[in-house]
């Protein structure tokens, strides 16, 4: 029977689908091992991705673990996102050279082939959506992140169990996803994958490979993976912390947490919906040549802020502040989202374990009287 | 949008004049198409050729669509390459961008303009639209304070202004100088008088200049019983991309380039008050 969006079937590896990729043109991006974390790469086959291992997750921590050898998925999120290839840390906007009428600017484009993101987690899908927000943002399009995610397939993996830093459950951004993918893999406790349809491009992928169809008893097996992985989680994020931030600007917590933060950046780097960039540009020697590039910046750095007369946010406490009620609460009245996804990887890679949910049960235990 | 708004255009420099000792203006014509229309209070971001980008406020009359007007203050590599130009130089153009001085919605009402320093610049097109639509509003008067009295903006047609029957003009300087008769002291003071001899309650209010001036101004204002919905205030932070990509001119949940730069002071009165927002 031929897929269709919402059809499901039964593979046993997801060799098959990583070839039928390959096959209809796509490039293929998904997990490796690099650098004793999982990242995310180009793969030639399935045996490229790290089969068998599982991580460790907690503030300030990360580390890899032999796992069960036949499980494909059992770790998490490491420490980069899909950001890296949607909205690139470093583009090049367009060159300019010296001429008549003062000089001539060359828009530039990047070369982006049709790309299949293998393995994105709930969490990471409900972050590209969020930066889908962010780029089209109702007066202006950013046309090169257009034009890439409509380059973009996504093969979801659903997760079969969290770390100990995840906290998407609380958001309502996993780890489970509903939507948003091309294709949803579910990896069963048994061996096997579950496999949903979420598109006509997924469809077109599944028909090549033709794979059995799935019965209820299978359906019911993916459903348990997930609620499981959902029954992990140890961290959650308040429901009313939108607000919560929004009166709380002047809580004695933000000088507490200051004396931790580093202000290292590192949780707007790993952050796979920050957005913040800054530009440069550059000159070649003989200076008839110049180019403008965009790459990312984060609200932690000091010259973030600079206008004439020196820094808005000079101190640490204002620089955490300005990222999680950003996060937190004001991301919602720029885009009717929250910012978070409730990935953990702001905790994971904070040198000094800075944990947001902890913060976040700060401010919930005793929050400051409301403003009048 | 038919041009990428991340993309400069070209505009020539008709002419360019030295203002203040570190002050220039200058105004420009496009290479590339037609002028652009902009609303009182908008800012372009101008480029200079292998230097970069800042965002400078509209200095010129809106309904002077033949040359697009700016006012530089050198400080800093970008800002000093603008505000160094010649005639006949080359330099990018992307916008306008932001939230425009709505005077043109408030006649009938006595408009009172408060800049501080260079903050003049941008209100000078709102001060044009009252000046060429006089006969729409019940009065027009601006407080403007320098610190210096060389460091008064537009000074000859500040004497102009003052001239009119219609118009009224208050300066102020931080600190005299030799040969300076007129008024010392902070910009509220003047503001304050003018405001004594004035019904609050028919004012509407354009303010720009240091944040802290901005503060006292509209404290002084909503004493007078200048209603809060009648102020409006320009804001200014860190902008590299005008379109509300970049996240640098962020103010809680406003992004000043999109959002602003004018805002209602009621739209922002809870986060002004803080610090390092």
């Amino acid at each position: 029977m031929p897929a269709s969006t919402g059809s499901s079937f039964i593979l046993d590896d997801p060799a098959p689908l990583v070839e039928a990729l390959l096959a209809d043109g796509w490039r293929v991006i998904g997990p490796k091992l690099g650098d004793g974390a999982i990242v995310y790469d180009e793969i030639e086959s399935a045996s490229d991705m790290p089969r068998g291992l599982t991580d460790e997750q907690e503030g300030g921590r990360y580390r890899l673990r032999e796992g069960d050898p036949n499980r494909w998925f059992d770790y998490v999120v490491g420490p980069q996102s899909w950001k890296k290839y949607l909205f690139p840390a470093r583009q090049k906007l367009w060159s300019a050279e010296k001429g008549d009428n003062g000089f001539a600017i060359e828009p530039h484009e990047d070369d982006f082939p049709k790309t299949a993101l293998f393995g994105a987690r709930a969490c990471e899908i409900a972050a590209i959506e969020v930066q889908d927000r962010v780029f089209d943002n109702g007066d202006f399009t950013d046309s090169g992140y257009k034009r890439r995610r409509e380059a973009t397939l996504i093969v979801a993996v659903q997760c079969a169990r969290s770390a100990a830093t995840c906290f998407c459950a609380s958001m309502n951004t996993g780890p489970s996803a509903d939507s948003g993918f091309d294709i949803a893999l579910t990896e069963l406790d048994d061996g096997g994958f579950f496999v949903e349809c979420g598109s006509d491009r997924g469809a077109a992928i599944l028909d090549r490979i033709g794979p059995a169809e799935a019965g209820t008893a299978e359906l019911e097996a993916a459903n348990a993976v997930t609620l499981k992985a959902a029954g992990m989680q140890t961290r959650s994020m308040p429901d009313n912390i939108p607000a919560l931030l929004r009166e709380n600007l002047d809580h004695p917590r933000w000088a507490e947490v200051a004396e931790r933060c580093l202000s290292c950046a590192n949780c707007t780097m790993a952050c796979p919906t920050c957005f913040c960039s800054d530009v440069e540009d550059v000159n070649d020697l003989s200076g008839d040549h110049a180019e403008r590039w965009r790459v990312w910046d984060s609200c932690f750095t000091l010259d973030f802020s600079y206008i004439h007369g020196g820094s808005v946010r000079r101190s640490t406490l204002s620089r955490y502040r300005q990222w999680m009620t950003h996060k937190l609460s004001s991301w919602h009245d720029q885009f009717d989202t929250s910012g978070c996804v409730g990935c953990g990887r702001c905790i994971a890679w904070c040198p000094v374990g800075i944990d947001i949910t902890e913060e976040a049960a700060a401010f919930a235990a005793e929050p400051l009287a409301q403003e009048g | 949008m038919a041009q990428d708004p991340m993309l400069p255009r070209r505009y020539r420099v008709k002419r360019a004049w030295s203002e203040l000792s570190d002050v220039s203006t200058m105004e420009l014509e496009p290479i590339d198409g037609e002028a652009v229309p902009f609303a009182p209070g908008q800012f372009n971001m101008l480029y200079a050729f292998g230097v970069g980008e800042v965002a400078i406020s509209i200095s010129g009359d809106a309904a002077d669509t033949d040359k697009l007007v700016h006012t530089i203050r050198n400080v800093g590599a970008i800002s000093g390459a603008l505000a160094g130009v010649s005639d006949g130089d080359v330099i990018g153009v992307r916008g306008p961008f932001g939230s425009a001085w709505p005077v043109a919605q408030e006649t009938g009402r006595h408009i009172v303009f408060v800049a501080g320093g260079l903050g003049l610049a941008p209100l000078r097109p709102a001060i044009y639209h009252v000046l060429n639509n006089r006969e729409q509003y019940s009065g027009m008067t601006l407080v403007y304070g320098a610190r210096s009295p060389d460091d008064l903006l537009y000074a000859d047609e500040i004497k102009a202004w003052k001239s009119r029957f219609d118009t009224e003009v208050e300066i102020t300087v931080d600190h005299a100088a030799p040969g300076w008769t007129g008024q010392v002291g902070v910009v509220t003071v003047p503001l304050d008088r003018t405001l004594s001899g004035s019904n609050g309650a028919e004012v509407s209010a354009f303010v720009c200049g240091p944040e802290i001036m901005m503060r006292f101004s509209v404290m002084s204002l909503m004493a007078a019983g200048v209603p809060e919905d009648k102020v409006w205030i320009s804001m200014e932070r860190n902008m590299k991309c005008a379109i509300g990509f970049c996240g640098h001119c962020q103010f809680g949940g406003d992004f000043i380039c999109r959002d602003g730069p004018v805002f209602r002071h009621d739209q922002v009165s809870r986060l002004i008050a803080k610090k390092e927002i």
